[in-house]
Formats: structure tokens, sequence, C-alpha cells
């Protein structure tokens, strides 16, 4: 069920030359995608707002002296974007060559794709580049903490802060290249207030933060989504009634995930419905 | 909110230094002793998270660095998550989250210093007292580029102390001597001389005497904004032409009018003192000069845009321009001329100062709401634009303090008086920071119109010049000195007047180690919230090590589109202009041919 949100006066925008009508308030990207064209996101949520950040999905607006973030940007009436135009992909391009270059992308989805598509060489700074490689943070048994793929997108952050888990164990410390998402004085975990609900992980983007159970089969080469099924089912532990996605692989679960779309959840879980499934 | 903590306890100085800031405990809620009666009730702590920053100034103040007991402490007083207060502590550079000695030394190595041998200098505090980060940091521009090489000391404890150097004698840095700042009107050249309207009173009016500020004229002004009523304000500074002068030039008329008519209440006033840009020291010394005109045109902004409290945000390395602001603060109050009820006319407004605490981004417009929120001062996507959302949310009238000073003229003698000086687009007279090498370096007062040229002869150039930095790092590099200095004169040549930087070049100064002290500024200085710009950054600051040593067109090229995504895809104006400057080098000074 969805419940109605009140009526909104529709507005008519060019996208690509082509006229597409949205419901005011609406961003460029939902404008793009009822025109039905694919602009990249990585920072964007669909359960978070947006922060804009990453800056791949920018598309030239008319008139506008910078490019701007399809994410956030609401449309106005007779605005007139180009999400293809060579400003729009060279800086696509480039962004995904910084990335490229900094970040480990290898499992962020789509992103070989998108570096294809866009022509972008990540090499091409040399080997000297700086990167934002370390030591991969294992200090509980629950979820790890890979930071050398973390392209700073905010999402755990917001999802870990005010937007939905309202924990704050974790913010973006530092500042500039040298930013990291860190707990206070970068203490462990097991020191912070993290309650292990896992929303962090649930959102981010790049599997910087993954399931130690997919972690290990991952550093064991036995990790194999092709051989994985997917079924949803309610949780048991309590009357919220929270909707589970169990991630089985050779009859064991090995992660649980939460639809985006329910209504109540928004894909967010608590420890014990992310984590508590040993008694299956 | 449901906070965690460690275990960390703090000192009892750093305990006293919040508590001297925030007063003492109320309950064990708060971070109190424990009581018998806590036990009996949950007090709902007041969250107060726009203190965070002055608390962790505080405890750095007090202490030259925050443990995280001291941390921890102040975030049971103001009800702050520690892994936030964590993150907005780590993002300033004054702020220390580790041991340090009480006195810290910060050498500039920037441009204007750069140009007068602050390499030099860097590299003899070195041997004295061994590498950077323990008593001594390499620092950004710190604003003193008329006595250039500079440096300040920071020294912390019950009365924190901060010695300005300049021009520093390395010797003197590292043996703690501490010199005599030179009055304000050593930064002035022109000080004096008649036809001075921005400084008229610099050198000529003791800063600290508000009756000698009332002498001079001030604060008629004040008393024809409430004769013109607040509609009647705007309309003179509309009519005035005045455009904003922090660098983007927007009609400052034009953005009180809207912020007025804003439903949404309170309104909120900020001026921006963060003067940061590398070669800008005009705020600085109009406010060491003249503290009373900003405050007076503190209050006509507030009065004409409807806002009851307004926020005074200066750069934390601006020690003297702090203390005299304070004072002529805490004068004005007590004669009535902030507070409730101004000169009796109902109107009731007061500033609060607020210190910044080493991060060159918070001067931007937005940065700078995060930054007195007690967020970390990352600047925020616009729309909404500040008068709309603003601090806190509410409808906000942001203005540089040069902007700002220029309104007591408009108001003094009319709109149309003011308007006669200048250009048709660029009204009024500009302040500009000349720096480098020049035999009288300082801020000099012009019409808009006068050429570079004009302005230099006045700066003497000491040898032939290379080229003029205009505008600082986000600036650009000029040759031709008969561009106009005016808004549309320096745009037509691909320049910008930006803060008025004025940076003279000749050919003692090697220019590749100026672009890199350029990259290195905007490396360090990035906030680190977007790609283009906290990557970007770095990657321009490498291609251009590269370049330094071995010229090649790949790297050229990587520079060039590299320098356009920052333009085009960052958030805000930092990695927007982070390749003007590299770019105007290459293309008209042909640096790497």
């Amino acid at each position: 069920m969805i419940p109605l949100q009140p009526p909104r006066r529709l507005v008519d925008v060019q996208i690509d030359g082509e006229t597409v009508r949205v419901p005011e308030g609406s961003t460029i990207l939902d404008a793009c995608a009822a025109a039905g064209k694919d602009v990249p996101t990585l920072c964007h949520g669909d359960t978070l707002t947006p922060k804009n950040a990453c800056r791949v999905c920018v598309v030239e607006v008319e008139g506008a002296r910078t490019l701007a973030p399809a994410c956030s940007r609401k449309v106005e009436a007779g605005m007139s974007v180009g999400t293809g135009t060579e400003r729009a992909r060279q800086s696509r391009k480039v962004v995904l060559e910084l990335l490229g270059s900094s970040v480990d992308l290898s499992t962020t989805p789509r992103a070989a794709e998108w570096i294809e598509e866009y022509g972008a060489e990540p090499d091409r700074f040399g080997d000297d580049a700086a990167t934002v490689e370390q030591p991969v943070k294992v200090d509980n048994d629950l979820y790890v903490r890979d930071y050398g793929k973390c392209i700073l997108c905010y999402k755990c952050v917001d999802a870990c802060g005010d937007q939905w888990q309202n924990t704050f164990a974790i913010a973006v410390a530092g500042r500039g290249f040298d930013s990291t998402i860190s707990t206070e004085f970068d203490a462990p975990l097991t020191d912070s207030a993290c309650v292990y609900c896992g929303n962090c992980v649930e959102v981010c983007p790049t599997g910087a933060l993954s399931f130690k159970s997919e972690f290990d089969m991952r550093a064991e080469g036995t990790w194999d989504e092709s051989r994985q099924t997917q079924t949803t089912t309610i949780c048991s532990y309590c009357g919220v009634g929270c909707n589970l996605t169990l991630h089985v692989q050779e009859n064991k679960i090995v992660k649980v995930t939460s639809p985006h779309d329910n209504p109540v959840t928004h894909g967010n879980l608590c420890v014990k419905g992310r984590f508590g499934y040993g008694y299956v | 909110m449901d906070l965690r903590f460690r275990d960390a306890e703090p000192t009892a100085e750093e305990r006293a230094a919040v508590d001297a800031l925030l007063g003492p405990p109320a309950t064990a809620w708060d971070g109190g002793a424990r009581t018998a009666t806590d036990l009996r009730f949950a007090a709902r702590a007041e969250p107060a998270r726009d203190l965070l920053l002055p608390a962790l100034h505080a405890v750095n103040d007090r202490v030259g660095w925050i443990s995280e007991g001291a941390l921890d402490y102040i975030c049971r007083r103001l009800t702050v998550p520690p892994a936030e207060a964590y993150g907005v502590a780590s993002f300033y550079s004054l702020l220390a989250l580790e041991p340090r000695p009480p006195r810290v030394l910060h050498v500039c190595t920037d441009l204007a210093c750069q140009a007068k041998g602050a390499q030099d200098v860097r590299r003899r505090v070195e041997e004295r007292l061994g590498a950077p980060g323990g008593s001594w940091q390499p620092s950004p521009c710190l604003g003193l580029c008329e006595r250039a090489p500079a440096a300040l000391a920071l020294t912390a404890g019950e009365s924190p102390a901060a010695t300005v150097y300049g021009p520093a004698d390395p010797d003197v840095l590292a043996d703690a001597a501490e010199p005599a700042e030179p009055p304000v009107e050593a930064a002035v050249p022109q000080a004096g001389q008649p036809g001075l309207v921005l400084l008229r009173r610099i050198g000529v009016v003791d800063p600290a005497s508000l009756d000698d500020y009332r002498a001079s004229g001030g604060y008629a002004a004040l008393r024809r904004a409430f004769r013109l009523g607040p509609a009647g304000v705007i309309r003179e500074v509309l009519e005035s032409g005045l455009v904003g002068r922090g660098g983007a030039a927007f009609p400052t008329g034009r953005k009180w009018d809207a912020t007025a008519r804003q439903p949404d209440h309170p309104h909120y006033l900020v001026c921006n003192a963060d003067e940061s840009e590398p070669g800008t020291f005009k705020d600085r010394v109009i406010m060491e000069g003249d503290p009373y005109a900003l405050i007076e045109a503190m209050t006509i902004a507030a009065y004409a845009t409807g806002c009851a409290k307004g926020y005074l945000y200066i750069r934390g390395e601006y020690p003297r321009a702090t203390r005299r602001l304070e004072h002529a603060m805490a004068t004005a109050r007590t004669r009535g001329l902030l507070g409730a009820d101004i000169l009796g006319q109902g109107f009731s407004f007061d500033i609060e100062l607020r210190r910044g605490a080493g991060a060159y981004i918070c001067g931007e417009e937005t940065a700078i709401f995060n930054s007195i929120e007690g967020f970390r001062g990352e600047p925020r996507s616009k729309p909404p634009f500040p008068v709309e959302k603003g601090l806190f949310g509410k409808p906000t009238v942001v203005n540089n303090v040069e902007t700002l000073v220029n309104v007591l003229p408009i108001l003094e003698h009319g709109a149309q008086a003011y308007a006669a000086t200048g250009t048709k687009d660029s009204t009024g007279t500009k302040l500009f920071c000349v720096s480098g090498n020049v035999d009288r370096p300082g801020i000099y007062e012009l019409p808009f119109g006068a050429t570079l040229r004009e302005l230099l002869d006045l700066a003497r150039p000491e040898r032939p010049l290379r080229a003029v930095l205009l505008g600082g790092a986000a600036g650009a590099f000029v040759t031709d000195l008969d561009i106009p200095l005016t808004f549309e004169g320096t745009r037509q040549a691909g320049a910008t007047l930006g803060s008025g930087v004025v940076l003279a070049v000749d050919d003692t100064v090697d220019l590749k180690s100026m672009l890199l002290r350029i990259a290195e500024f905007f490396r360090d200085e990035s906030c680190g919230q977007c790609v283009p710009c906290r990557v970007g950054t770095v990657r321009q600051e490498e291609a251009l090590h590269r370049l330094s040593g071995r010229v090649n067109q790949r790297d050229l090229v990587l520079l060039r589109e590299v320098g356009q995504t920052m333009r085009d895809a960052s958030i805000c104006g930092l990695g927007q202009t982070a390749w003007n400057a590299v770019e105007s080098a290459i293309d008209r000074l042909g640096v790497y041919k």
C-alpha cells in the first residue's frame, strides 16, 4: 500500500529536447527517469535526501553557468536539460576517472560499465596518483569497513544519523582528500555508539561496507551472486513486521537486506532482523 | 538524543575552559556531578549545537589541543554526538586533536609571503624547531601580506596570547620573542590623505574610541537610515548600484530586498569576515582600524532586512581585529548602539562574534552557516539560496565586511552622490590589497575605473613586473597593466577583481613554485565534499609537480580536463575557481612552454 500524496501541479520540462510532464518538486533525475534516460548515479540513495557529492549525475541545464546535479536539482517549469551533452559527458568521464584513480571501484555495481561507456581512463594519472587505499577495518563479527572502496558519498552517515537510525556512530572526519568516515577518534566500532543495525551497509553504493559473511566469502572466492536466491519474508522477532530479503547460497543465508520500497521501514532493519538469523 | 560515550574524562582545566564559556552544568544529565535527585528524573538538556565551535575553541585556547575527555565533555554539555563533534573538530586546521606544545607558530608560506622569501623563513624555522607538526606548522595566508613574510604564534593558556610577526625574522620567531605589532595605518600607505571614503578614519581616528568615531561622522548613517525606514534604506542601496565585494559581485540591494520580503522569521544577518583568500587583508584593516564602522553598517543592514540578530564570523587568524571588535561591540552596547531600542528608535539588534578555526571554505556563503551552526564547514547546495533558507534554515543576508561598510557613505551622502564615483556598472570606490614585489604594499582605495597601472604606480614595483595575480588564488594572472579595475573591465579581460587582490610578480619569483603553492592551497582547503574538487585538486597538484620537473603535453591536457570538470561540476566556488590561476598562467604567461 502506498499512501496517497496531496495532489501536485504538473510541470513541463525538456529533457534532451523531449517534453516530459512531472509533478512539481520532482528532481531532474525523476524527470530523466520519466523520459527513459539513464543517468548514472552513485551517491544518490532512493531512501535518503540527495547529498549530490559524487557529481556523476551532472547534466547541463540551459542558461546555467555550471552543470547541475540531476539527483537533487528540482525541476522548474520550462527548464531545458541536456543529459548527454558534450560538456556533461566530459565531466562525468573525468569524475569517473578521478574516482577510479583514487578509490577501488571493483565492487561498485555498474562502475566498470560506466567507465567504458564514457571512455574514462583512470590510469592516466600515473602510478604515483594518490589513493585512499588503506587496511580493511574488521573489528566486529557482523560487518566490515573497507574504506579503500569509499567514495565519501555520505550515505552511511546519513542513514546512521538523523535521516534514519539516529545513532550517530559515524561522521565524516578530516578535510579534503584526507576525509574519512570515522567514529570519534577513530575508535573501533565496538567502542562506538554503533547498534549494528546494518542500515549503513544497506545503503553503501560501493561495497566499502559489507556483511562479514559476504566479505569472508569474497576472500575465499566462494561468493557467487549467480548461485544465490533472494526470498522476501517477514521478520519473526517482533510485531513491527519488517520485510527481510534473505540472500541464500548453497542453502545458507549469506546476507539479509530489506526492500527499499517498504512504506514502513524503507529498507531499514534492526540488529536482530539484519544479523539474527543464526537460528534458522 | 541518546548519546554514547567512552570512558574518557576531561581534566579539571578542560572542564574549567568549557564551563567558562557555557556556565557550570545544571545536572548530571549534561555533564555535572551526579546527585541523588538526578536519579529521580530525566532532564532534557537543551541542544545548543551552535556553541560547538566556540566550545572547541575554548579548550584549544586553554590547553592547546582537544583530548577525547574534553570532546566528550563538550558533547555532554551541548548534546552533540561525539562522532559528529570529532568530525567538526578535525575539519579545522587551528584545532588539534593530539597533544602539542602550548605555543604553536604558524608560518605563512602562501603567495604574498612566498614572493617575499617565505621559503627561506620556513627552511630556517625548520632547522631551528624541527619538522612541522609540533611547535610550528606552515600556514595558508595569514592576511598580513603587507608585512610579508609573516608568521603568527598562538599560545594557549589561561589568557591565550597571539603574537604577529611581520616581516618575520626566523631567529626571532624561534626564540618566542614578542615584537610589538605596528599600528594598522602602516598597512595603508594612503592613510590620512584627503579623498578617501572607506579608509578615511584609518590612522586618523582612535579605533578604540566611540567618541572619536562619532566626532568624525560616525552614526550619521544610522540616523539617516532610521529617518528613511527599512524600505528607504534598501531603495538607497539599490540605487547606489552597490555590489558585493567578496568576489561574486552580486547586487547588495537585491539581496537585502529579497531577504526583507521573506515571510519566514526570524531573519539573520551574517557578516562574512572570514577573509582567507591568499593576498587579501582589506577586511582586517577595516576591522582593526575602524571597527565601529562595521558595527554601524551591520546595524543598518539588520534594520533594513528585519534582523534582530547578527553574526560576525571572523577568521581565527585575526587576533587584533577580534580584540578590537569585541571592545567596540561592548562599548556600543553600553552606549545604547547595540542591544534593545537602539538610539531610542525601538529597533533591537545585537551581534554575536564567532571565530573561525582555520578553514578557507568557511568564507563560502553557505559553508559559513554550517560552521556557525556547529557542523562541518561544508557548502550547501544552492538553490535554496541564503535569502530563502540560510542560517538555521531561516532567511539570511550574508555580506562581506567591505560591502557592508560601503553602506555608510551611501546613506551619509545619498545614492546619487555615491554612484557618481566609479563607472556605470561598478560604482563607488574599491579597496585593493597590493602585495608582492612592490615598494609600498598595503591597502589602497581607488575609485572604480582606475587602471592597474595607476594602482601599481602608487605601490611602486621594485623591478619591471612579469605579471600581476588579480583576485588571489581563485583569480587570474594578467600582464596588461591598462586593464580598468572594474567588475566589467576585469571580466572583459578574462580576469576577476575577486576580493581585490593585486599581487605583483617580477622575475625574481619562480612562477612554477607559485603555481604549485596555489594548487597546494586548494588541495589543503577543499572541504572534501564533492569528487571533482576533492580529487581534482589533488590531481592538479600532482600534475603540476610533474610539470615542474619536465614539461609534457599529456599533463597539460590532463590539467585542462580536470580543471574544466572542477569548474563545471564542483558544488561551490572553491572547486569552480581552483583551476583559474593555473590556467591563466599556462595560457598567458606560457609557464610550461
